[in-house]
């Protein structure tokens, strides 16, 4: 039993080995981390693979745990990684058949800020792209509802961005309690 | 029997549920579509107790963070704090001592109870159960004095650290858990015998907002929840974190996926969790609580005043820009909260504050599936449901 555990520690996990095998060419960097299977992936290909993670008979990640994503633009070694992408949108997804996770990141310039939706393959996906829309300005195309969710609808600005200053942008002096948001 | 749709007659109605409404604990709104009583549509929003807490994250050092923790599911803090310094210990690849893994565990069950007490007085009251409320309040109360003993607050207990907690248990502490595990599943068999077979609760639960296994995963749906539609996925036990693989207990699980079976799952949970609380009082181990490395935690008030190398590890971990310094990377760990799966992602650039805190909070997921368990449905039911998935607007908004 130990041997067998010790020959599976060293190989890799399934789910690299797969999408090495089918997706080699939408792959910009793969690793394990502390148990976990992590791929980095071509924002073009980002769909495909997600679709590919979730309806893979051997693979079942059918429970898209969380979206969200991490701007990088103070982070110097992550940005010349990927590119000078200063957005990293960040997918964890759960397989329940084989009880293991997979983190997917999809690296966005912010110059195009656009992303395919997830909302097609996991329900999960709607409130979790719009929270990411509403913090940092991602744009994630084909989603049905894509509206603020935590912030006001008329709000200015992406607070989870690291060029937004902790205590905002005066919002709180300039509110009008008799007029606005009546 | 015709569903809510197909009785409707094409008239419609917006009823407006919330922000401030008693039944929605907290300020979150629902707009109802109705056609007389049937709902056609309903349309969640959330945002109302929004504060920053991922932006706060990215500005506090990493133990100042555990007192923003306790504000997410103000329910159960404890649950919290531990699920936030266990993802931090395993970004710095510590591992706390057995006592305080046991410690946590036994404070992560109490407050499991705790939390799954308040929802039930509050749940049997918005249905108009009000004996239950007292009841549960009765119970939750003694647990609220062993926390309070134990962290010195009700509240906002903030005990883990980084590599420990804040002091060990209170001497007498033991005889007084045991005392409630004890006296507890009396007491919860009170409520059984008020609410379980009771006709009006029977009627008002039974069949009501019922979700399928399938779209439960759809929606990203955790604890009772998804227990409820007969998933058994636990993350105690499929990924058993500090100690929970040195304990047994059995994973409830229902199966209709409807407010009824949502009560029944969080009612043998905390009896599972006395039984959790029980094994660990027993095997209790002895020793040092909190982690001997110096670059996490304090030293002790000896060690800091006599000796300079103490006082050097006092400093570096009080400083500002000093701190617990994580190496660089980032890191997902998932705990089983009283509602479900609680994530914390860390993002750390190798300083002493985190560089991206995201929180993946349980109630956020299961108030979005909302609308597919309230459609069809009658607009009474509205309270039922939303009271069964106990939606916390701390942790909602964050």
């Amino acid at each position: 039993m130990n041997e067998e555990k010790a020959v599976e520690e060293q190989s890799k996990p399934l789910v690299l080995e797969k999408l090495e095998a089918a997706h080699a060419d939408a792959l910009l960097a793969q690793d394990e981390v502390r148990g976990t299977a992590v791929v980095v992936v071509r924002k073009e290909r980002a769909y495909a693979v997600l679709e590919y993670l979730k309806t893979d008979p051997e693979l079942a990640y059918t429970y898209l745990v969380d979206v969200t994503a991490v701007d990088n633009s103070r982070m110097e070694s992550e940005l010349m990684q990927f590119d000078y992408a200063r957005f990293m949108v960040v997918y964890q997804l759960y397989s329940y058949q084989g009880q293991c996770r997979v983190r997917v990141k999809v690296p966005v310039h912010e110059n195009d800020l656009s992303i395919p939706s997830a909302t097609g393959l996991w329900r999960a996906a709607n409130w979790l792209e719009r929270e990411t829309y509403d913090m940092f300005g991602i744009h994630f195309e084909g989603h049905p509802d894509l509206r603020r969710i935590l912030m006001p609808d008329d709000f200015e600005g992406y607070p989870l961005r690291k060029d937004y200053p902790l205590r905002g942008r005066g919002e709180r002096e300039r509110f009008n309690f008799d007029k606005q948001n009546v | 029997m015709q569903s809510g749709l197909e009785r409707a007659t094409g008239e419609k109605m917006v009823l407006n549920f919330g922000p401030q409404h008693p039944a929605t604990h907290g300020t979150l709104r629902i707009v109802l579509e109705l056609d007389g009583e049937s709902i056609l549509k309903a349309t969640p929003h959330a945002g109302y107790l929004h504060t920053g807490f991922e932006k706060l994250g990215e500005h506090l050092d990493y133990n100042q963070y555990i007192v923003v923790t306790d504000r997410m599911n103000y329910l159960s803090p404890l649950s919290n704090n531990f699920g936030y310094v266990l993802a931090v210990e395993q970004l710095l690849g510590i591992e706390v001592p057995k006592r305080c893994q046991y410690i946590r565990l036994l404070m992560a069950e109490l407050s499991r109870v705790a939390d799954h007490l308040l929802w039930l007085g509050t749940a049997a009251l918005d249905l108009g159960a009000f004996s239950v409320f007292l009841y549960s309040f009765r119970e939750r109360e003694k647990l609220y004095s062993i926390f309070e003993k134990t962290t010195g607050a009700r509240l906002t207990t903030s005990y883990t650290r980084v590599g420990g907690v804040l002091r060990d248990l209170y001497q007498g502490c033991e005889a007084d858990v045991r005392q409630f595990i004890t006296d507890f599943p009396k007491a919860l068999r009170e409520t059984h015998t008020l609410l379980t077979r009771n006709r009006i609760w029977m009627d008002r639960t039974k069949g009501v907002g019922p979700i399928s296994g399938e779209d439960a995963i759809n929606y990203g749906l955790t604890g009772p929840c998804l227990r409820a539609t007969g998933v058994a996925h636990d993350l105690r036990k499929a990924e058993p974190y500090s100690s929970y693989d040195e304990v047994t207990f059995d994973v409830p699980v229902g199966t209709n996926g409807d407010a009824y079976d949502r009560y029944l799952v969080r009612m043998e949970e905390m009896i599972q969790s006395c039984g959790i609380i029980a094994q660990v009082l027993d095997n209790m181990p002895d020793g040092p609580v909190n982690s001997e490395n110096n670059k996490v935690m304090l030293p002790n008030k000896e060690d800091a005043y006599g000796h300079i190398e103490g006082l050097i590890h006092h400093f570096k971990v009080i400083m500002d820009g000093h701190g617990v310094e994580v190496p660089k990377g980032d890191h997902y760990c998932a705990t089983e909260s009283p509602n479900g799966e609680l994530g914390f992602y860390i993002v750390s650039d190798g300083s002493g504050t985190g560089y991206r805190i995201r929180i993946r909070p349980p109630s956020f997921l299961n108030f979005q599936a909302l609308p597919h368990m309230l459609e069809g449905g009658m607009v009474s039911d509205t309270v039922a449901v939303l009271g069964s998935l106990n939606v916390i607007a701390g942790e909602l908004d964050r």
